[in-house]
């Protein structure tokens, strides 16, 4: 996230939704946090298909 | 022995082929017509257009591969449709028009006795004046991503506006303006990924700060992505993808234009109709709007030679299958209109796949402005549900070639198929982020799912990097696939 967001002006468009904090976005790019959500993803991915298969 | 014919060659089409040569063996014959000599992984062209993909890495030559599948392969466009054959001969055929240097502008009558009409999208240029350069190329003003080839050009142009960038005076800024060019465009995902791609290689540049980001499209709301937009649980809540794109378009610095039908490009503005019927302009100094989609205008003939391609084709150019097309408003719009077997209702022995078959209408609610311009998010039709669609297309047909059916036997409707999308945000081994999601159905079925119109279970989404490490496995995995690489079949559609 930029330190100043140029267009987070009040009550114009980006002021009103929400903005991830800095653990947010830490936890992004937190490679171990990340790679148990890889796994989860592609098990979703899996379910997905097995459902999806006709 | 019999004839499958299979126009084209992209993911639903290469999927169709390789599947049907498999099963069918050398008792019967798969043929594929495409004029492109090169397979493309779509989804990676975003890479291409900033610089971290080359065309090699994205592409592969076709011949080779066809040649191991025994397959037969003719690098020709497919012009008509005969499914009635001709007056000296019951034997339907589609003429084709061979693109390859040694047979450049021979034409050809293949008779078919299954054939699959898989030929993706006419890329509409032309549709939206100066978007396009009058003979259904991409004009000059505009770049695109759509093709290896375009995303090479998008890369070039876009390296030359970061070096002006980065000897901009203080204050001084370039807008960046991306999106779709016409109010009935679709691949919003392919743009989305475009804008924050960009968004990602300014910062890594240094030269953010000197770019005015603008997003444009056609849809209600940012996040609907064609597909009437999805809700998510996270957090405690049931919140819906607006409030999730909004968020990172904040995030992110990103200004946003919706509702908008781009009427005309000129050289450094875009001129958009919004949906209360104003006419607006925005100016750019580098802009990428995705075209609108259309059939690839294949004509078909009746037994006498009259033009029937009414009876096979919608009026967008794209095949009727067994959907239901009865016009209706939205408030009627039924999971059950979209179509199962992908079977068109008049020749049993067509199918079409992928892009190439005509929806009954879309999935997102249906907008006009005052002066009668629909501005509407047409449906995707995505890598995983094309793909399943050609296997399913060739499953059903080749059960009818063997004599195990007369009718198919498969199915893939797409309100009741999922899909996962990835949308890169920024490319990085570890620094890149995608937003990763699933949905089910693709189409919202409300009879089964009253609230949503999807399963909330299977209907996921989050930004990280471990999107972007799947968006790497999906490049590696659906190209070692397609080049029928050892245990290829075992990589899911």
């Amino acid at each position: 996230m930029l330190e100043k967001q140029a267009n987070r002006k009040p009550y114009e468009q980006a002021y009103f939704p929400p903005v991830p904090n800095k653990f947010t976005i830490f936890m992004r790019t937190c490679v171990l946090w990340q790679l148990v959500r890889f796994v989860s993803f592609n098990l979703m991915i899996t379910k997905l298909l097995i459902k999806s298969h006709h | 022995m019999a004839r499958l014919v299979v126009l084209g060659g992209g993911v639903a089409g290469h999927t169709a082929a390789t599947f049907a040569a498999k099963w069918l063996g050398s008792a019967h014959e798969v043929v594929v017509v495409t004029p492109n000599s090169k397979w493309n992984w779509i989804p990676s062209n975003i890479w291409v257009g900033v610089g971290q993909m080359s065309k090699e890495d994205v592409t592969f030559d076709l011949a080779p591969v066809y040649e191991k599948g025994g397959i037969t392969y003719k690098q020709a466009k497919a012009i008509s449709i005969h499914p009635e054959g001709k007056e000296d001969s019951d034997k339907p055929y589609v003429t084709i028009e061979h693109t390859n240097k040694a047979q450049l502008g021979e034409s050809e009558e293949l008779e078919y006795d299954y054939l699959i009409n898989a030929t993706g999208p006419k890329l509409n240029f032309d549709a939206t004046p100066g978007l396009g350069d009058g003979n259904g190329q991409l004009g000059e003003h505009t770049v695109s991503v759509c093709t290896a080839d375009h995303a090479i050009h998008a890369n070039h142009e876009l390296q030359e506006l970061i070096k002006e960038m980065k000897t901009l005076p203080e204050g001084e800024k370039k807008n960046v303006l991306i999106g779709t060019g016409h109010g009935m465009c679709t691949c919003q995902g392919a743009a989305f990924e475009y804008i924050f791609n960009i968004e990602h290689t300014l910062r890594e540049e240094g030269v953010r700060d000197k770019a005015n980001m603008i997003w444009i499209s056609n849809e209600q709301f940012i996040g609907d992505f064609g597909m009437g937009a999805m809700h998510l649980d996270r957090g405690g809540y049931r919140t819906h993808s607006k409030i999730f794109t909004e968020s990172i378009f904040a995030e992110r610095g990103l200004s946003w234009i919706t509702g908008a039908h781009v009427n005309k490009i000129e050289k450094g503005k875009a001129t958009y109709e919004n949906l209360d019927g104003t006419i607006e302009t925005q100016e750019f100094d580098f802009a990428m709007l995705i075209p609108p989609f259309a059939g690839v205008g294949l004509k078909a003939y009746g037994k006498d030679g009259s033009d029937i391609t009414d009876v096979l084709f919608a009026a967008n150019g794209m095949m009727k299958v067994d959907a239901d097309y009865t016009p209706r408003p939205f408030e009627q719009w039924s999971a059950n209109d979209w179509p199962s077997t992908l079977q068109n209702p008049t020749y049993e022995n067509i199918f079409a796949a992928g892009i190439a078959f005509a929806p009954p209408h879309p999935i997102s609610q249906p907008k006009k402005s005052p002066n009668g311009t629909m501005i509407t998010p047409t449906p995707p039709r995505t890598g995983m549900p094309s793909a399943m669609m050609g296997k399913a297309v060739a499953n059903s047909i080749c059960d009818m070639m063997t004599g195990k059916s007369t009718k198919p036997t498969h199915t893939a409707k797409m309100s009741e198929m999922g899909a996962a999308c990835v949308a890169s945000t920024g490319k990085g081994l570890f620094s890149g982020t995608a937003a990763a999601m699933t949905v089910y159905p693709v189409v919202p079925d409300y009879d089964k799912f009253p609230d949503t119109g999807r399963d909330q279970t299977l209907t996921t989404g989050e930004i990280g990097l471990s999107g972007h490490w799947v968006k790497h496995l999906l490049h590696f995995a659906f190209i070692w696939k397609a080049k029928l690489k050892p245990f290829w079949t075992i990589i899911p559609e």
